[in-house]
């Protein structure tokens, strides 16, 4: 058996993804945004957290997903990754589950219009639920960004 | 027992004694015939052999005594100072500092002196005249002397009655230790370092070396000449940690003899003998320093007091860390401040405007007490280089002078914790490239010794640390020449190139013009260096040089790194901050004053033809657009001596702003240096206007 870890769900369109509750500092509602230019176009911006400027991103647009309005359901998940602190925008978040960890099982090619590189695995919950799991340092690699901007020019 | 917490005093004072050292070594190598600063010399090194002996450190304490075995023999004029003393002692410093330095490091402080120990001692054998009747006399330095009784000699009775009969007060002070004191040598020191700052010593019970030996019970008495208040002065001892009691007692004239008597009843035949080596020889002796202390004991004793007024100064030492947690505190408290400014303004509440009216005013001042804080002189990165510039002068064999002004000019720790390095690369540079040697300057009509000065100075909301000397200057056409063949520039750029210019090729990597390397200079690593590090601390560095007639680097440093005062602006729904000191004037242009040259957007000002940037283009602001408007609010800004203007929508006017960072997640951006929290609490960019001019 392997280890049960406790994991953060969030929704982007009709998908559910999961992070390890350990990479979550907190989840917020909307907060103001300020644009900063010249930069990663999915990168909305900095924000305000009780006196830490943290860049955010648009979970959608890195992903290559079509953007959507915000709702009053729309979330910022700030995760904290070796010494970056990152905000994630998300549709919606609400739960937190325990996962064995062997439940998790390596995911196919593409997910959901996801590169697998990003994901960490697949876990089937209950009868009918996929939950995907991030692989956030991979999610959050400059080299990776770089790349896919070069190509986008 | 538990040293450690001594250790960190010991090392803290060990580099202030050192520092000290260094510094008086320096002036007595200008000035050889001043003995008073020989005896702060001696006294320095006194201390720090005491220190050394406590904490078992014997290489240290070895070293220092032989040292001052040497300056013993300077202060009683029985040797003159000369060159290779100087460099032997230095050379003894260097050790003594490697030393202090090892223990810093957590070492044992050993290293091997014998060297250095055997060059002193030949000084002391072989350069005084020792014989014995110099000798006799030149025990008259009472700590040396070993009784069991507090006793007098002739020569100290008739130094404290001369003191009494000049109107000075001489005191007899016991002092006990509290018997749980783990240290008593480090507590008896404090009381004789604390005594020493405001008089003189004349004679102890338990001696000195028996105190610093920890060869003393718990309490020890002293003879003590002095301008000072006895009852202040008891209050003062009290004060140092773990002493019991205290108590001092003015003497007269009568006073004295009759404890001189008690003393020479309880003392036996040394008294007598000692009063036989000295039949006449006593009196010219005893004359000669007690006319000296009289000359050096205004200089040592006022200067303390007028600084303080009367009490010693205090100061605790605190470690950087809780200052800069303090500083990011303070940095939060700043934004709810505007915070509550802005919303006691929408309220209009008389009661609530004049409370956050005060706590504006208080705050302020906080802000600069927390900002003082932070700040420290120059001088503790200057204090350092007479001594290395000596050095390279004495291995380049260059006569220069330094001439340090300004020491005293504040600058905040993080950039003096960094300015140091660039500053000796400069320095080097200057007494290697800039300062000619003494053929070479009579050659060309100088003054055979070379000065650097050395300067820092306020201006605005920078200092400036400036390195001038009057060497060879720079010649504009060996630059290009040697730029050119390292491929730094193409022979087409050289010909349309500034002096100012020319003379940035110096910062270019990979460039040296020294024809010749030395171990000091030249190898082609280091403008760069120091450009790339002073450019990180927002600073800049300027090169002004007439060939023949010597260079001026001149360094530009922000005060402060953490708060800096800055104009909002706004451009649409976008607010931004620009840093004051790059900010010349602000203004508003009609449309039709834009003038277009070669495809670029020039505006007037006071006379000249400036380039019009439009920020809104650059930084691609959705919602606003000068070229809509008629009128355009322009912000002057300035780097170096070149102006330029930007477009902005609107100013909001002047605050004190937070410098934060943006996050490790994002890359550098070119023309945005951080970020600030506004009172709204939205984050608002802070421009780096320093991009706008190329």
């Amino acid at each position: 058996m392997g280890e049960d870890i406790k994991v953060i769900v969030f929704k982007l369109g009709s998908e559910e993804y999961g992070i390890e509750v350990d990479k979550v500092q907190t989840i917020e509602r909307m907060l103001p945004i300020t644009r900063v230019p010249k930069t990663y176009t999915f990168v909305r911006g900095v924000i305000n957290l009780r006196g830490v400027v943290i860049p955010v991103i648009d979970l959608r647009g890195r992903f290559g997903l079509p953007e959507t309005e915000h709702t009053d359901q729309t979330r910022i998940i700030i995760v904290v990754v070796g010494e970056m602190e990152v905000g994630f925008i998300v549709d919606s978040a609400n739960d937190v589950i325990d996962l064995n960890r062997d439940r998790i099982e390596t995911p196919p090619e593409v997910v959901g219009g996801i590169k697998a590189r990003y994901l960490d695995g697949v876990a089937k919950i209950g009868d009918d639920r996929l939950l995907i799991m991030l692989n956030l340092s991979e999610v959050l690699k400059k080299s990776e960004i770089i790349q896919l901007e070069s190509l986008e020019e | 027992m538990d040293m450690n917490q001594y250790l960190s005093m010991f090392i803290d004072e060990s580099n202030d004694h050192l520092q000290s050292l260094n510094e008086n070594m320096l002036l007595l190598e200008q000035t050889p015939n001043d003995l008073s600063i020989v005896q702060i010399i001696f006294r320095s090194a006194h201390t720090l052999k005491g220190m050394a002996a406590t904490m078992g450190f014997e290489d240290l304490a070895s070293l220092t005594h032989q040292m001052e075995n040497v300056l013993d023999l300077v202060r009683n004029e029985k040797l003159a100072m000369q060159d290779f003393i100087f460099d032997t002692l230095f050379k003894g410093l260097d050790a003594l500092e490697a030393m202090v330095e090892d223990i810093t490091q957590g070492g044992e402080g050993k290293a091997d002196v014998s060297a250095i120990v055997a060059d002193l001692q030949a000084i002391v054998r072989g350069e005084a005249p020792s014989s014995g009747s110099a000798k006799s006399a030149g025990s008259a330095p009472a700590k040396q002397e070993t009784n069991t009784a507090i006793q007098l000699d002739e020569f100290q009775y008739s130094v404290l009655q001369q003191s009494i009969g000049e109107g000075h007060r001489v005191l007899y002070i016991d002092v006990a230790i509290r018997d749980d004191c783990q240290l008593k040598a480090v507590r008896a020191y404090m009381v004789f370092d604390l005594l020493e700052k405001s008089g003189e010593v004349i004679k102890s019970h338990p001696t000195v070396q028996d105190i610093e030996q920890e060869k003393f019970e718990k309490s020890f008495s002293l003879y003590y000449i002095t301008q000072k208040d006895p009852a202040e002065l008891k209050q003062q001892i009290l004060n140092v940690s773990e002493i019991d009691q205290a108590s001092v007692v003015e003497l007269d004239h009568e006073s004295l003899q009759q404890m001189a008597e008690m003393g020479a009843a309880s003392a036996q035949s040394a008294a007598a003998v000692a009063e036989e080596t000295k039949p006449d020889t006593a009196a010219p002796a005893a004359a000669a320093p007690a006319a000296e202390s009289k000359d050096n004991k205004p200089a040592a004793a006022a200067k303390p007091a007028a600084k303080t007024g009367g009490a010693p100064a205090r100061t605790i030492r605190v470690d950087i860390e809780r200052l800069d947690v303090l500083m990011n505190l303070f940095s939060e408290l700043l934004i709810d401040r505007v915070r509550l400014e802005q919303l006691a303004s929408e309220v209009q509440n008389h009661a609530l405007t004049e409370t956050v009216e005060h706590m504006s005013r208080v705050s302020s001042d906080l802000q600069n007490i927390v900002l003082k804080l932070r700040m420290v002189p120059v001088d503790t990165v200057f204090s350092r280089f007479p001594r290395m510039v000596r050095d390279l002068a004495k291995s380049l064999d260059k006569k220069l002078e330094l001439v340090i002004t300004g020491a005293e000019t504040e600058l905040d720790r993080t950039v003096i914790d960094e300015i140091g390095d660039p500053l000796v690369h400069l320095l080097r540079n200057a007494v290697d490239h800039g300062i000619e040697s003494p053929q070479d300057r009579v050659a060309a009509g100088k003054p055979e010794t070379g000065t650097v000065h050395l300067r820092a100075f306020h201006s605005g909301n920078h200092v400036f640390i400036e390195i001038e000397e009057d060497g060879r200057g720079i010649y504009r056409d060996n630059v290009l020449k040697s730029a050119l063949k390292k491929g730094i520039v193409t022979e087409e750029e050289a010909k349309g190139m500034s002096d100012e210019q020319v003379h940035q090729l110096l910062f270019a990597p990979g460039f040296s013009t020294a024809e010749k390397i030395s171990d000091v200079s030249g190898r082609g690593v280091g403008l760069d260096v120091v450009k790339a590090k002073i450019t990180s601390l927002g600073g800049q560095v300027t090169i002004y040089s007439t060939p023949g007639k010597g260079t001026n680097f001149s360094v530009q440093l922000p005060l402060t790194l953490s708060i800096i005062a800055a104009m909002l602006v706004k451009m649409g729904s976008e607010k931004y901050a620009i840093p004051l000191s790059s900010i010349v004037e602000t203004g508003i242009v009609k449309k039709e004053q834009i003038r277009q040259v070669h495809g670029n957007k020039m505006v007037d000002f006071r006379g000249s033809m400036i380039p019009l940037i439009s920020l809104s283009r650059i930084f691609e602001v959705p919602d606003f657009n000068e070229e809509d408007e008629s009128e355009t609010e322009i912000i002057v800004i300035h780097k170096g001596d070149r102006l330029a203007a930007l477009a902005v929508d609107e100013f909001i006017g002047q605050n004190e702003i937070v410098l934060k960072n943006l996050g490790k997640y994002l890359p550098q951006i070119k023309g945005i240096s951080g970020a600030t929290i506004l009172g709204d609490g939205q984050v608002a960019l802070i421009l780096d206007p320093n991009v706008f001019i190329k």
